[in-house]
């Protein structure tokens, strides 16, 4: 049994875990089971969700009609954007995000934003109605297999066909979505469920039995760990999400700061680590910087903290750091050696590993090894950054907008971005001083994503600027949503990064289809009239002279704002890895 | 270099549970041999045993995402020296083959065969072994004009002494480390 792989636990008899579908069913208060589905989400502490109603789920609706003041339910314009609103809000807050629809039409509309969350580990709450469970299986109206559909992308998901489970399944489904590596959770309640009674009564969930979220960390690992990061020359860290996920931030900078590790992110691991701090090396991947990926393969070791891998981040994987020793800490045991294999594999909670790890580490500073990212990124600032943030002449570029909009708010804003050039772009130039700030669909790639996630991180984070960096084409793909901005007057900046093109597609068709330029060309509406049209001060920008005083023009706004920005039709996004090249490969050019 | 692994999952009885594991294996493109799935001797916890042919690094992977499945105790992957297994076999002949009694009679001693059943108009073979066996005695029975044959999935029990219990049992030990 030497190959057995043991991780998971189960409870011992006397532990206090409750048994899946016997709640208590004498004691409580007796109430529907759609009231018991408000009840449950406010016992949670949810006060906000976003969603669609529709007959499968109607009786809810009526009970939040009457609860209206103690939950808020912002109506989207389609279930996409009540769930990318959901992500959005999680994302900022750190809490779970959640969303409700309709079966059938609904409850598929959710799909794209649930598996975004999936690949993204955002914990959401997705709750869908069902037709009655004695139509079940028999093609009834509005009827869809949602379970079956959405199993390959959620953490967790069940059916409720009996009022009274409501109560355990939604304690279930909260601890489930937030605990160990988060994720989202659906919820498909049967009609027949939320009319009938119940017995309410509402225990949270702090146990399952199969299901183990905190690994016990293996103290043999972390202190191999720490040795090979004593006896390395050039070790170098790569951080990802686990750091926010884990609210590891402090301690992730005590370790680098400890060892004088210079440490890269992934795009979902911006904001993590502030990025005027000396030890942030930049971004990782296909358009990160030239530094980290090219000494990527020059490291004699590798610390993954919080990561995966993603084939975006690594280019080709046979060529990828093979000089190096690999040390890799996940929450998730199943990405250990998944992509990359280990010389180290360390299952542990970042939040628990990382003090430990830095406890036994020397106190460094490797400076040589660290000047060598500063030439490099000096190579990089001239031949790319300058002329990207500060041209003087042509069309306006996405980098200056970008520059401009994180200087303006002081790098303290929220910045939300969709999916293509300007996404990159976005990661590539706004500086951060907060975690939890960057928000943007890494492992899905969704456009679409930015508009909702955007009011779902604004009505998340009320204070804070929230700033939605789109692109023409992916502003389409959700534009709908202005009207859920209209009905929620949030604050919400909105910067549409024009060029005409799906840009993105297109840099690609240019670089490596000889320039056939094959449906990405964009003909695009009066964006500044729609967005008038929808009650929201608009503005469009089509040369340099007056972009910084529109974009202060626009934050000083008390109100939604649509900043139209005219962009260079046909920029490229560089640094480069093409696909199939090793990270060493990284073209500037 | 693949070779045949025989996975053994611990589940929560819950509906669905087979189909998020054969997810995980469909979509890396893995062809399950055989898969079965029984009651243990553990109160209300599920065994399935599936068989792959794949390399070990594969078989690793897949077991671990099975293992992330919240309902899933935990899961395990063996080679063929590591468990004792069995397969059964039942095949259906005409009953005229009773007229060849004594070269049947010889068969099914030669492979510790039974019969199961007699009908009317046909018997009913049974066979318990290692594929390859039943294979064996498929292709003997198969003059005498097989009208069906069925084999099961493969059920194994991992060679050393080890109780799931226990191992549960020392597992939430550990579990109550990380709560405090
Ligand atoms: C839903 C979806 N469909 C298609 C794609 C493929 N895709 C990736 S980037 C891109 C172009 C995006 O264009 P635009 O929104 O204008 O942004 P730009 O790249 O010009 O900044 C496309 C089509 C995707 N990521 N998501």
């Amino acid at each position: 049994m030497k190959e057995a792989v043991m991780s998971k636990a189960a409870l011992s008899d006397n532990s206090e875990d409750y048994n899946f579908f016997e709640s208590d069913k004498d004691k409580g208060i007796r109430i529907t089971g759609s009231e018991a589905v408000v009840r449950s989400l406010l016992a949670e502490g949810v006060n906000t969700i976003f969603g669609y109603p529709g007959g499968a789920i109607m009786p809810v609706y009526d009970e939040l009609y009457k609860y209206q003041d103690q939950l808020h339910h912002v109506l989207t314009r389609h279930e996409q954007g009540a769930v990318h609103a959901a992500q959005g809000y999680a994302r900022v807050s750190g809490n779970i995000g959640v969303c409700i629809a309709t079966s059938g039409p609904g409850a598929t509309n959710l799909i794209t934003g649930i598996a975004d969350a999936y690949i993204d580990s955002t914990p959401i709450v997705c709750i869908t109605g069902q037709v009655g469970s004695h139509l079940l299986g028999t093609d009834a109206f509005q009827e869809t297999d949602v379970i079956g559909i959405t199993m390959p992308v959620t953490k967790w998901n069940i059916q409720v066909t009996k009022s009274e489970d409501i109560p355990v399944v939604f304690a279930k489904a909260f601890y489930i979505a937030k605990s160990g590596r988060p994720g989202p959770v659906l919820i498909d309640i049967t009609k027949d469920a939320q009319f009938s009674e119940l017995n309410f009564e509402y225990k949270k969930c702090t146990n399952i039995r199969s299901y183990i979220p905190i690994p016990v960390i293996k103290i043999n690992k972390i202190e191999e760990a720490a040795e090979i990061i004593n006896n390395a020359e050039k070790p170098f860290v790569l951080f990802g999400q686990g750091v926010i996920l884990g609210k590891a931030e402090e301690e992730f900078k005590q370790f680098i700061e400890k060892g004088g590790l210079p440490a890269a992110w992934t795009i979902l691991g911006l904001s993590a680590l502030e990025s005027s701090h000396p030890l942030n090396m930049g971004m990782l991947g296909m358009h990160g910087n030239y530094a980290p990926n090219k000494l990527t393969n020059e490291c004699d070791v590798l610390i993954a903290v919080g990561m995966r891998f993603d084939d975006r981040v690594t280019g080709d994987v046979s060529r990828y750091a093979k000089q190096a020793k690999i040390i890799h800490i996940d929450i998730d045991t199943a990405e250990i050696n998944k992509i990359i294999k280990a010389t180290i594999g360390i299952h542990a909670d970042v939040k628990e590993a990382l003090p430990m790890l830095t406890k036994l580490i020397d106190k460094k500073t490797h400076i040589k090894w660290i000047e060598e990212f500063y030439k490099l990124q000096q190579i990089e600032d001239e031949k790319i950054i300058q002329n990207d943030i500060f041209p003087t002449q042509g069309e306006i570029t996405m980098g200056e907008v970008v520059h401009l909009i994180s200087e303006k708010t002081d790098d303290n804003a929220v910045i939300v971005s969709d999916v293509g050039q300007h996404q990159m772009i976005t990661c590539r130039y706004t500086k951060f001083k907060q975690s939890k700030s960057n928000i943007t669909s890494g492992g899905l790639g969704t456009m679409g994503f930015g508009l909702p996630a955007a009011y779902g991180a604004k009505l998340a984070a009320p204070d804070r600027t929230v700033v939605a960096i789109i692109g023409d084409g992916g502003f389409q793909m959700t534009i709908q949503e202005l009207g859920t901005i209209l009905q929620t007057k949030v604050n919400l900046k909105i910067v549409v990064l024009n060029n005409n093109f799906l840009g993105m597609v297109r840099q690609w068709q240019e670089m490596f289809f000889d320039k056939r330029y094959a449906s990405t060309v964009m003909d695009n509406p009066d964006f500044v009239a729609i967005a008038q049209g929808y009650g929201i001060k608009s503005k469009k920008i089509e040369t340099r002279d007056n972009l910084s005083m529109d974009i202060q023009e626009m934050l000083d706004y008390d109100g939604a704002y649509l900043l139209e920005v005219i962009v260079a039709k046909e920029d490229n996004v560089f640094p480069m890895i093409p696909t199939g090249s090793s990270v060493a490969e990284i073209r500037l050019d | 270099m693949k070779e045949q692994f025989t996975i053994s999952v611990f589940t929560e009885n819950r509906i669905g549970i087979l189909s998020h594991i054969s997810i995980i294996f469909t979509r890396r493109h893995i062809n399950i041999d055989s898969i079965t799935a029984s009651e243990t001797e553990a109160h209300d916890i599920y065994r399935y045993t599936i068989v792959v042919t794949e390399t070990r690094d594969m078989v690793r992977k897949v077991v671990k995402q099975i293992e992330k499945q919240i309902e899933v105790f935990q899961a395990y992957y063996h080679t063929l020296d590591e468990i004792i297994y069995q397969e059964i076999a039942l095949y259906k002949l005409p009953i005229k083959v009773i007229k060849k009694g004594a070269e049947l009679e010889k068969i099914m001693r030669q492979h510790h065969a039974r019969i199961l059943s007699v009908e009317e108009e046909f018997l009913i073979v049974e066979k318990s072994g290692h594929k390859e066996e039943t294979q064996e005695l498929l292709e003997q029975l198969e003059p005498f004009g097989v009208i069906e044959f069925v084999r099961s999935g493969r059920v194994a029990i991992i060679k050393p002494m080890w109780r799931f219990n226990e191992s549960l049992h020392e597992m939430e030990k550990q579990k109550q480390e990380t709560l405090v």
